[in-house]
């Protein structure tokens, strides 16, 4: 009698272009171009150019056409949450994730057993996407970004609320904001203006396309305004928000004094934040926390997790020792990215 | 805790001091007493506190965590207090146990609380406390305990914010200082205007002493040389020597630092009352010694007797500020110069001299003393008006100092950093280094670091460079290609070993970009070692 975890595990693998769902013969986020592929967001760790067929929501499929354009895929075959889709001997339907907009949890169903591949996803109330959905499964594949009890995200109300006290302290500056332009930027807008803040934000152009399509997908950003536009004085006390890298970037010599600001999981940690160079630091994440990912794996009552991309070693160590089955599993082509 | 903890957030951040000074006004403006009063003294290391080892620490969170997982986490963040602050689990309270306080606890209970506390209660205070705080406030908790703020606040940066707090000159903050005692509530109240200025007679204070501003060879040739007094400026630390006719004795570095424990050969010395202002310095029979022999007796809260007989401390004296209780420092320079002289006179004074004031007939003539400045191991020349008072700070005009002629060399930019503030997007911190002959071939070794001497313009030229010519990355740091040879000025070199190059230099400042040069004719580390002993 074969274990039911060794079960599914014959029909979705490891491959070297990421995990294989053979018995359905597609791949979800592949790290290269395939034939087949279900995509679980828009992030370019997951959501790699070039594939024959992509499934995804249709929020996704729009995020990944508005980035690569002809390049996201020959054909984009949206699926809407929660509806099932018959793909060879599989069921296949997609699971709100609450990482970004468009994330989903992948839930595979076959003979008899439920797979389900979180892809990234967080717990929290997010303003700008649909809040995850916990489905019960046999086999629970599970991110561990922030795979270590060090890492406890803050409410983000709190980390907002250090922004604009910053902002007040120091007026003659321009708080400069590193967001990754898909998800991040707009979770600190949506979050800013949940905290009564309803003064224009600017944005570098790397973030403009998104922020569009965010708000043509039924999110309301208010006032955002091109950095491009502006004068150096009249940025001072401003909020702008641009890609990570531009406060070290020649671009930035067009802010007044600028105060960089991070916002991601990792600033919890002082010295990745300085690092960084940031003189604010926000724990402000698009990932389950460690109390996420440990409530979360207990509370699908899988009888196997695995692990995947981050501590791998740690979350399956807190697994093993809560008496669940736990193993890593090594994905390739993942990295460390704006979490 | 709470401010408490997001001040000592903010400043780890805040590399500016500018930033740091508003971070430390607002704490003071928007906090009671005496919860100031003890970050106050926490910050600039007058907090006495019943700490805590690391050790414990560790035994308390080993109560709590799985040894693996805190193994790996503490190998993750790197620092103990942070592990620890993050890791914490709250809201396990052991059954049984007391509930936790609903007051949250202020900076000034936690410290008055282990004051009173014997050493075996406090394991349980930092748990109870621990359980109660969030995670900044558990760091700032743990860094206060175990004894290591580290935020990079200087007591005088400090002493700074206080000024500007209260509206009062940073002399007046320094002229109580070292009267009061934490938790300053007498202080505080004078700087929001609710009661009279502390008072400090009877202790031995700082006085915030004079400074000079540097003069150049062009901006001499506008002053008079008649009104202006000569003195040598002495390759040691500056000092203020306090003595009080009740046996008090101090002596303070020039930013107000009690360096006395680290002297108690000059205290032992200062059998008179009054307040002396001189140069400290390590006597080799009647020579003064190069810096670098006063060194290892800097930064001491003990000093050994080998120490002590090896390198003996001594005082040369430049002026007087106190004779017993009489004020001097209204007098003209000339008539303190006077009184220091007959003072002098009165007894002989062990390990104090009198710094000589130098005779010239002009400029000129002082130019030329100048010019044998380096060879006779000082530093320069002080120039004051004969009619100046001693005034605290750096005012423009009496007083000048005319350094000796800057060593140069010719280096090779190696490495560049970026820089904090303004210069956040430009590679401002340059690391530069000399040929050196190693297994047969020329290779570069660091010899320095500078990040100033050169213009907005060349720094953005530079900025460029370094970009295009990137051939590693390490963080915020560059390696360049060998391609830019930059002059370094810099006053004096010296073995150490902090180096790869066994040398250090002193004050090295970018003089010149030599375009021009090739980078295989920059200079070699012999050249720089033999700068040792000109």
């Amino acid at each position: 009698m074969t274990s039911v975890p060794a079960t599914v595990a014959s029909w979705l693998k490891v491959t070297e272009s990421g995990l294989y769902c053979a018995a359905g013969d597609f791949y979800i986020d592949p790290s290269r171009a395939v034939p087949r592929a279900v995509v679980t967001h828009g992030h370019g760790d997951h959501a790699r150019p070039g594939h024959q067929a992509v499934l995804a929501t249709a929020e996704t499929c729009a995020i990944m056409t508005a980035r690569m354009g002809t390049g996201a895929g020959d054909s984009m075959q949206p699926l809407a949450l929660g509806e099932t889709l018959r793909i060879g001997n599989v069921s296949l339907r997609l699971a709100p994730a609450g990482h970004v907009l468009g994330s989903a949890q992948v839930v595979i169903e076959h003979g008899g057993h439920r797979a389900v591949i979180s892809g990234d996803y967080k717990r929290r109330a997010d303003p700008t996407c649909t809040p995850f959905e916990l489905v019960q499964c046999d086999v629970f594949i599970t991110e561990a970004t922030f795979g270590l009890p060090v890492f406890r995200h803050p409410p983000a109300a709190l980390e907002i609320e250090r922004l604009l006290a910053s902002v007040e302290r120091f007026p003659e500056r321009c708080h400069l904001v590193g967001t990754y332009a898909l998800g991040k930027a707009q979770r600190v807008v949506a979050l800013l203006r949940a905290a009564g803040y309803d003064e224009p934000l600017y944005i570098h152009g790397a973030l403009a396309k998104l922020c569009a399509l965010y708000e043509r997908l039924g999110v309301a950003l208010g006032p955002l305004l091109p950095v491009a536009d502006m004068t150096k004085e009249a940025l001072a006390g401003r909020i702008v928000l641009a890609p990570p890298s531009a406060a070290n970037d020649r671009w930035a010599r067009r802010l007044p004094e600028p105060l960089p600001v991070g916002a991601s999981g990792w600033m919890g940690v002082r010295a990745r934040a300085r690092q960084r160079g940031v003189e604010l630091a926000l724990v402000l994440s698009d990932h389950a926390d460690w109390d996420e990912l440990t409530q979360t794996i207990s509370e699908v009552e899988a009888a196997e997790v695995w692990v995947t991309h981050g501590r791998e070693d740690a979350l399956v160590h807190f697994a093993t020792g809560a008496g669940l089955a736990a193993r890593a599993l090594s994905l390739a082509g993942r990295e460390e990215e704006g979490a | 805790m709470k401010g408490f903890a997001e001040l000592l957030d903010g400043l780890a951040f805040q590399p500016a001091r500018n930033g740091k000074l508003r971070l430390l006004e607002d704490y003071f403006a928007a906090t009671p007493d005496p919860d100031r009063g003890y970050a106050l003294a926490a910050l600039t290391g007058n907090l006495s506190l019943r700490t805590a080892k690391p050790k414990l620490i560790r035994a308390l969170v080993d109560e709590r965590v799985d040894p693996v997982l805190f193994g790996w986490s503490y190998d993750f963040v790197g620092d103990l207090a942070e592990t620890v602050a993050l890791i914490w689990p709250v809201g396990e309270t052991p059954a049984g146990a007391v509930p936790a306080a609903a007051a949250p606890t202020t900076l000034g209970t936690v410290v008055e609380t282990l004051n009173d506390a014997g050493r075996s209660e406090v394991p349980g205070l930092t748990r109870r406390w621990l359980d109660q705080m969030d995670a900044t406030q558990r760091w700032a908790l743990l860094k206060l305990i175990t004894g290591g703020l580290r935020v990079g606040v200087s007591a005088g940066l400090a002493k700074t914010a206080l000024a500007t707090f209260g509206g009062v000159k940073a002399a007046e903050i320094e002229e109580v200082w070292h009267g009061i005692s934490p938790p300053y509530g007498a202080l505080f109240s004078w700087l929001e205007g609710h009661g009279a200025r502390p008072d400090v007679s009877g202790t031995a204070v700082f006085r915030s002493p004079m400074l000079a501003n540097p003069v150049t060879d062009a901006e001499l040739a506008t002053l008079d040389a008649g009104n202006y007094r000569a003195e040598w400026k002495w390759d040691g630390i500056r000092v203020q020597l306090v003595a009080l006719a009740d046996g008090q004795r101090r002596v303070f570095s020039r930013s107000g630092d009690d360096i006395s424990p680290a002297f108690p050969d000059i205290v032992e010395a200062m059998t008179f009352s009054g307040v002396l202002d001189g140069e400290l310095v390590v006597m080799d029979d009647d020579q003064i010694a190069p810096f670098d022999r006063l060194q290892p007796r800097l930064g001491r809260r003990q000093v050994s007797p080998a120490m002590l007989r090896d390198r003996p401390a001594h005082v040369r004296l430049y002026d007087i500020l106190f004779d017993g209780e009489e004020d001097l420092r209204p007098l003209p320079f000339d008539a303190r110069r006077a009184r220091l002289e007959a003072w002098f006179a009165r007894a002989a004074r062990p390990r104090l001299d009198l710094s000589p004031l130098i005779g010239f007939t002009g400029w000129e003539a002082l130019a030329d003393l100048r010019g044998q400045a380096r060879q006779a191991g000082i530093e320069g020349l002080m120039l004051k008006r004969a009619d100046s008072a001693y005034v605290s700070g750096r005012p423009k005009g009496p007083w000048f100092k005319w350094k000796r002629d800057p060593l140069l060399i010719d280096a090779v930019l190696m490495y560049a950093q970026r820089g904090h503030g303004k210069r956040s997007s430009f590679y401002s911190d340059y690391t530069f280094g000399c040929w050196r002959r190693d297994r047969g071939d020329d290779v570069l070794v660091p010899v320095g670091k500078a990040y100033f001497g050169f213009t907005d313009d060349e720094l953005a030229t530079l900025d460029r460079w370094v970009r295009n010519n990137t051939i590693n990355r390490f963080g915020p740091v560059r390696e360049v290609t060998p391609g830019v040879v930059l002059e370094v000025a810099f006053d004096s070199v010296h073995e150490s070993t902090r180096h790869k190059s066994g040398l250090a230099m002193r004050f090295p400042r970018i003089s010149r970009i030599r375009w021009d040069k090739p980078v295989d004719e920059a200079d070699r580390v012999e050249t720089l070692a033999q700068l040792m002993r000109v």
